[in-house]
């Protein structure tokens, strides 16, 4: 499936084992005519943490739609080499998404929503209970098993999305600005706890955001996009040395990296004409 | 995974920490929720009495209440198997309406081609004025009844038809996505998404629908003139109106208004069981 041949000498080697996605040379071109992606080649090696961060129409969503395998590509190829594929070329329950909105079903309650993906997979709710609860206790949502999501704040229904997107145990999870609508506090709140379950469960997480400090704050490596076409503009691998934490947060290093990627991110927007925020 | 729990304290100051509960109604105004309606009623019954007797109306012109009511003791026997007939085309339309809307609207989001297909014959039977086709049910059908029962079914069918369709297709597109990431077939997305997320739409649908079909089982026996034994409701109140019996008429009109209020009250307790915890219709605003 990978054509080696045209892929782009990698930017950074994978930190170990073979990759969990790869992509060559990856393009897709809407019904309308739009060119959304064009020729993106990404290898994520197991465990990494990276942010999709560009400006609107830079393709981060579409990128992640399509290694979500939500939309085929028009043309080039993506290969989940670790993954069981099903009878569609698709990877088997090996992947958490979670969207910018917190999508939850109003009508069942926080119990019933984390419990969706297990449902689908034919799971029975008695042997779905004790990883659901763990799930839930891992996001800090233990007590509110039986609420419906329209009794929780914007912060706690992203919680549940969360916890409905590891609850299968995903090798890959799959993030699109997630945080963006909710207030700072519970933003850098959340960013905390998606590092901790990061760090805890081994998870490969790709993270959409249009937020330097956030990439910078979560990542170790942030794939810089250009927009018109989206297109892969800098790919900056960083330190993973530091604990992040509120520390962090006001070091100089946390500084000096936010540099550096805003001026990855001007460089991008200024080569694709593109415009920031929303 | 229990000592992973710094959250629940690290919580302070952000949203999270914040549960809404349900807005609670105080017992004061449960109880005038009650006692209004019923106290306006009972006033509107005695207002109508005293002015009945005050000025000296003939009961062929407006009967009193009492008289209503006296016709409708006498009368029974005559007037209750007719609510019996009127009932029966009433719920047998819609339940028939009920398994043909969700079902058609069901087949019909299968597919665009599907709905193409149909979409004509459903808009052509939704325009017609449905009572103009009874004369000629009454040449198709072996008898009035089963005219009466198509002509109900057809009236209650569409807005079920409708509702269920435009449900169908209202759910969240990123839900969608949900079921297709995790490799959910057509049926399981129907019955574990479709059908829970399009309920606020049905039960419109059958609230609309429970009370058209009262509506038409009515207007369709006023258009094909059943006569005779087996006759429901409309055809009492023209019966008494030919025989100046007003009383009779009114007491028949009062059935039919309390089988409307029934319906209604019905239909909108299934609406409310099912969407109380959950939709925003059915919740209080409070700010």
């Amino acid at each position: 499936m990978t054509d080696l041949t045209t892929a782009e000498p990698r930017t950074q080697a994978p930190a170990s084992g073979r990759a969990v996605v790869a992509m060559r040379n990856v393009s897709k071109v809407f019904s309308n005519g739009t060119v959304a992606l064009k020729d993106m080649t990404l290898d994520v090696a197991r465990g990494e943490f990276i942010s999709l961060l560009g400006p609107s129409g830079c393709g981060k969503s579409t990128a992640l739609r399509i290694i979500a395998g939500l939309g085929a590509a028009s043309s080039g190829s993506i290969d989940w080499p670790t993954s069981q594929l099903d009878s569609k070329g698709l990877p088997q329950g090996d992947i958490g998404f979670v969207f910018q909105e917190p999508t939850l079903m109003p009508w069942t309650t926080v119990f019933g929503n984390v419990y969706l993906p297990l449902k689908l997979q034919g799971v029975s709710k008695s042997d779905a209970r004790p990883r659901i609860m763990a799930t839930l206790a891992e996001v800090g949502l233990a007590d509110f098993a039986e609420a419906y999501p329209r009794e929780l704040s914007g912060g706690m229904k992203m919680r549940v999305s969360i916890a409905r997107a590891l609850v299968t145990k995903p090798k890959l999870l799959l993030m699109d600005e997630p945080f963006a609508a909710l207030d700072e506090i519970t933003r850098q709140k959340l960013n905390d706890d998606v590092l901790r379950l990061w760090r805890q469960s081994g998870v490969t997480v790709i993270f959409v955001t249009h937020s330097v400090f956030e990439s910078a704050y979560l990542s170790n490596r942030i794939v810089v996009m250009k927009a018109r076409p989206g297109q892969v503009s800098a790919d900056i691998p960083l330190a993973t040395s530091s604990e992040r934490d509120s520390n962090y947060r006001t070091s100089e290093e946390y500084r000096a990296t936010t540099d550096r990627v805003s001026r990855a991110l001007q460089e991008a927007i200024h080569l694709g004409g593109g415009s920031v925020g929303h | 995974m229990s000592d992973t729990s710094p959250i629940a304290i690290a919580d302070e100051g952000t949203d999270a920490s914040v549960v809404l509960a349900p807005p609670r109604t105080s017992r004061v105004e449960t109880v005038l929720r009650i006692v209004v309606p019923i106290v306006m009623l009972v006033l509107a019954v005695v207002i109508w009495q005293v002015w009945v007797v005050a000025s000296g109306t003939p009961k062929y012109i407006l009967p009193s209440p009492v008289d209503v009511w006296l016709s409708l003791t006498n009368d029974y026997p005559t007037l209750l198997p007719s609510l019996w007939v009127t009932l029966s085309i009433t719920f047998q339309a819609l339940i028939l309406a009920l398994i043909g809307g969700v079902g058609i609207a069901i087949i019909l989001v299968q597919s665009k081609w599907i709905e193409l297909a149909i979409t004509p014959f459903a808009v052509i039977l939704q325009v017609t004025p449905v009572i103009a086709i009874a004369p000629l049910l009454l040449i198709y059908t072996p008898n009035t009844q089963t005219a009466l029962l198509i002509v109900a079914f057809l009236v209650a069918f569409f807005p079920i038809l409708s509702n269920m369709v435009q449900g169908l297709k209202s759910v969240d597109h990123n839900l969608l996505n949900l079921f297709d990431l995790y490799g959910a077939g057509r049926w399981k997305t129907l019955v574990y998404l479709k059908i829970p997320a399009s309920m606020p739409y049905f039960l419109t649908g059958l609230r609309i629908g429970g009370g058209l079909s009262l509506i038409a089982a009515v207007v369709a026996e006023f258009a094909a003139g059943s006569a005779g034994q087996g006759s429901g409701l409309a055809f009492r109140i023209l019966e008494s109106g030919y025989r100046l019996n007003i009383p009779r008429m009114f007491a028949a009109l009062l059935l039919l208004t309390g089988t409307g209020v029934a319906i209604f009250g019905f239909t909108s307790l299934i609406s409310w069981a099912v969407l109380h915890r959950w939709h925003e219709s059915a919740v209080r605003r409070e700010n």
